[in-house]
């Protein structure tokens, strides 16, 4: 929704506390996001993202701080607010002992339509969302790619100006994260805001206009993808070694072209580096040929998401299955 | 996605969010028969095992061991209900369900008042069903209808009582698990240390005063009185059970609701 060329910011927030017990879940956040885009809360476990979504979505209360969403106070005008958006959260939020028709026709009823509105609303859904045939069927047969497509078809019911998805994909199977992408996109370009929170940093890549990635409840970085992606220094140099003997050889020859904070990667296979100076590929190649190796890959690229992420929060994003605030949470403290 | 066109919902209406929530609840039996069995079969096979087992032993003779025990029976039958307000809401809550709830613009009391209404029908659907069947098997309720009328209201009052200490469990504790384990712990000790299946009188004295302290007493007193007629007491029993009623509500409704707003 640009208006005289400005874009309208969907969600506001400004220096978001919030704690539990000795835990600072959220430590001064500030965010924007504009209408009519994806917004990327990036972040590894217990970083704050969920605690966030609470925030916004006027289910917590922050303890400092201030957020405007669609023009509304979080907390002085709660119910202003929940009637902008729409919730999808980490576990499927759906009534596993109704069916699927049902959950959404309670929905219905519940934001005050009449039977019949309540009733056409979900069979669109349904159909929408491919479940016509599971319609009648109770959500605890449903399979995890159907849970959470009924789960972000009931956030859909009251049609929200700004849909939040808390790691809509987590758990998900290959196939049924695509599925979800999709339809994702879809919301967007019916001029939906999203505000996407997701550990993983490809699903940030792929649908986030913008990024903010969070760790210790801190922003540490914000941008396009595009520009995260060149923070962190231009580009990145990878060599292959064609005997992995050399493996140790190849990481001592690119280690420098770093420094004390920028050490070589290896991963067991391939030795890679983060650069400036583009140089450096000319450098490399008589280097690692004065020293007799022979290399089967040896290239520039852009850095990946993860690579952004490694550099900013000092380590790599986790991939835990279960997604729980709370472990972290409690690791921390522990 | 968005054919449909729907007229602006105005303000969320407590009345109509709380049946469309009652509504929900009660949807939750037909997915879960156990709980038709739970509130139907179970209270009948306790009464007829009781009355049958015990009857002659207790009474003299299961007839008249009957007119003892059914307000007995059926004030633990529904004493036990409300744990099934426990461990849904107890599931509610770490399913995301209230979090959805929450999220929407809707009378947020509804989401308590929808839960203890379904409970109201739930438990009026197991006291029509016990003192059915009783009547069937020969119950008679010796002190009229509007003594009947009395105590049927009078142990719907109760269960909506319990709801609400149940409730508090339910929202306290962190698994299904542990509700059932303080549940029971708290239940069934209330249910049998009562006047509920033998005369207190029999009883040794340390378990007499724990008895005649127990409100789960005074509510079986109040409604074997209301049921049978004189020379069952009516007036004192009915007054200490109103008492104790208010008294559960003064104390957990606050509780539950604190907890309720509070647990995230």
């Amino acid at each position: 929704m640009t208006r005289d060329g400005m874009t309208r910011s969907a969600i506001e927030a400004e220096g978001l506390v919030r704690t539990f017990g000795k835990v600072r879940a959220l430590d001064g956040i500030d965010l924007v996001a504009r209408e009519g885009t994806v917004f990327g809360l990036l972040g590894p476990n217990g970083a704050g993202k969920t605690t966030a979504i609470r925030v916004l979505s006027t289910l917590l209360r922050p303890d400092a701080g201030r957020a405007v969403v669609g023009g509304y106070d979080v907390v002085r005008e709660p119910a202003k607010v929940r009637g902008l958006i729409g919730l999808t959260g980490q576990y499927a939020a759906v009534d596993e002992l109704l069916s699927g028709q049902d959950n959404l026709y309670m929905i219905g009823r519940l934001l005050g339509w009449k039977k019949a509105d309540a009733r056409a609303r979900a069979a669109e859904l349904l159909a929408a969302f491919d479940l016509s045939d599971a319609a009648t069927t109770y959500v605890k047969q449903y399979s995890g790619g159907m849970r959470r497509r009924l789960d972000l078809a009931a956030s859909l019911v009251g049609r929200p100006r700004l849909l939040y998805l808390d790691e809509p994909t987590t758990g998900l199977d290959p196939r049924s994260r695509l599925e979800l992408w999709g339809m994702i996109r879809t919301l967007v370009a019916e001029g939906t805001t999203v505000l996407l929170t997701t550990q993983y940093l490809e699903e940030a890549d792929r649908l986030a206009d913008e990024i903010v990635v969070i760790d210790h409840g801190k922003v540490i970085a914000a941008g396009t993808p595009q520009q995260l992606k060149m923070r962190i220094g231009g580009q990145v140099l990878q060599a292959q070694p064609a005997d992995p003997a050399d493996l140790v050889a190849t990481e001592k020859i690119l280690a420098s072209f770093g420094d004390a904070e920028n050490r070589p990667h290896n991963d067991g296979q391939l030795i890679s580096i983060r650069i400036n100076d583009r140089a450096a590929l000319g450098q490399a190649v008589r280097q690692l040929d004065d020293a007799g190796i022979v290399v089967d890959d040896l290239s520039l690229r852009r850095p990946s998401l993860d690579e952004v992420f490694l550099a900013v929060t000092g380590h790599v994003a986790e991939e835990d299955e279960l997604g729980e605030e709370t472990t972290t949470d409690e690791r921390r403290t522990a | 996605m968005s054919a449909v066109t729907v007229a602006p919902a105005g303000r969320p209406h407590v009345v109509s969010n709380t049946l469309t929530i009652a509504r929900r609840n009660l949807l939750h039996i037909k997915a879960t028969p156990e709980q038709l069995v739970e509130m139907s079969i179970q209270p009948i096979m306790f009464l007829v095992l009781f009355v049958y087992v015990f009857g002659g032993a207790i009474a003299g003779s299961s007839a008249a061991y009957l007119q003892f025990a059914l307000p007995g029976i059926l004030v633990q039958a529904v004493s036990f209900l409300p744990f099934t307000t426990a461990l849904a809401l107890n599931t509610d809550f770490q399913r995301g369900v209230i979090d959805r709830f929450r999220s929407l613009p809707i009378a947020r009391s509804a989401v308590i008042s929808g839960r203890i209404l379904a409970d109201g029908v739930r438990i009026l659907w197991c006291i029509l069903i016990i003192t059915g069947f009783s009547m069937i098997l020969g119950f008679r309720f010796e002190g009229g209808a509007a003594g009947a009328f009395g105590a049927v209201l009078l142990v719907l009052a109760w269960g909506l009582v319990m709801c609400w200490p149940m409730a508090f469990i339910g929202i306290t504790a962190r698994s299904p698990e542990s509700v059932n384990t303080w549940g029971f712990m708290i239940i069934l000790p209330l249910t049998f240390a009562s006047s509920a299946f033998a005369n207190p009188d029999t009883m040794p004295g340390w378990l007499q005063a724990i008895v005649k302290a127990n409100p789960v007493t005074s509510v079986i007193d109040a409604a074997r009185g209301l049921m049978l007629g004189p020379p069952n007491p009516v007036a004192e029993p009915l007054t200490d059970a109103i008492i104790w009623m208010a008294a559960l509500l003064a104390i957990f409704v606050p509780l539950a609701i604190i907890r309720y707003r509070r647990r995230i």
